[in-house]
């Protein structure tokens, strides 16, 4: 059986919903959701790459390496602010954050 | 089932298993590094579509980087994990719910598709035959040109992070000795130096 693009997607699909599936059940721990996150990109990145090699098209490429930029900088900034809200609050348990609001 | 196929399935399967490590391991170190052996497989998954730079900017750039990130903030924050996962049972079945729904959407939706043939005559940039321009030297024809507005804000969404991060994350905490290279360059032989007679079988 030929790998086509259906197995790709049904690969990203997958990655995709362990993705989400994390955020719901560590709703305590943003590092986890933070990872997730980056799964899910991961995710999106798997479909990119894929339709530009079946379609022959190599923006698909280009727009992957971009969510990659995106991706690495919002990695960045995420961790930045955990870090600052662990150094204010003692914890990074997400019920706690609506506290920074007002 | 060819060579690509046994790669395929190999790749996949041990990226999905180690997602669901990411999310279900007790220590978020573990996350991370099952985090770095997913993207790992992903690059391979990458490389049989041909998509070589992508592959290794993903090792360099998630591996390298953004992994390393984690782990270090992982380590750095001194935080009690048990305590966090107190609310994981009750929250389970519901977030298998959903990503159970949504995993049999989307595997449903994108399974069974596919392309038809005459499709890959649309392409923008058609990808070159690899033995006359190599993957890197082809992307880069893309994006330099074509692209290269969105390559300039991708380096300046880079520059803003960079920056936001080092602003958030700076402090200057009280009582700590720094160098203070003005008050060094001020300094005069007069404030530095002071010169004392000795009488003879005294000491200072």
């Amino acid at each position: 059986m030929e790998i086509g693009i259906s197995h790709y997607l049904t690969v990203s699909a997958i990655l995709f919903t362990l993705g989400v599936f994390g955020i719901f059940i560590n709703r305590k721990n943003v590092i986890v959701i933070l990872m997730s996150i980056e799964l899910i990109l991961l995710a999106v990145n798997i479909n990119m790459v894929a339709f530009s090699a079946f379609l022959n098209d190599i923006v698909g490429q280009v727009f992957a390496l971009f969510i990659l930029t995106v991706a690495a900088a919002e990695a960045a900034i995420g961790l930045a602010i955990l870090v600052v809200f662990y150094r204010n609050r003692g914890s990074i348990a997400v019920e706690d954050v609506n506290v920074m609001k007002g | 089932m060819g060579l690509q196929a046994l790669f395929f399935y190999m790749f996949a399967f041990v990226a999905v298993a180690s997602a669901f490590m990411v999310i279900a391991a007790r220590n978020p170190v573990y996350s991370v590094l099952f985090l770095i052996v997913t993207f790992f497989n992903a690059a391979g998954l990458f490389l049989l579509t041909g998509a070589e730079f992508l592959a290794m900017i993903l090792l360099v750039v998630y591996v390298g980087a953004v992994a390393v990130l984690f782990l270090f903030v992982v380590m750095m924050l001194d935080i009690d994990f048990a305590a966090l996962r107190s609310g994981l049972i009750e929250h389970a079945p519901v977030g298998a719910l959903v990503g159970l729904v949504l995993a049999a959407e989307l595997i449903i939706v994108v399974g069974g598709s596919t392309l038809a043939p005459e499709i890959a005559s649309n392409a923008a940039h058609p990808i070159p035959p690899i033995a006359e321009r190599t993957n890197t030297a082809a992307l880069g024809d893309v994006l330099y040109t074509d692209y290269v507005y969105f390559f300039q804000i991708a380096g300046l969404v880079l520059l803003v992070a960079m920056i936001g991060a080092i602003v958030l994350t700076l402090r200057h905490r009280e009582g700590i000795k720094r160098q203070d290279i003005s008050a060094q360059v001020a300094r005069t032989p007069a404030t530095a130096v002071e010169v004392v007679k000795v009488k003879p079988g005294q000491g200072l």
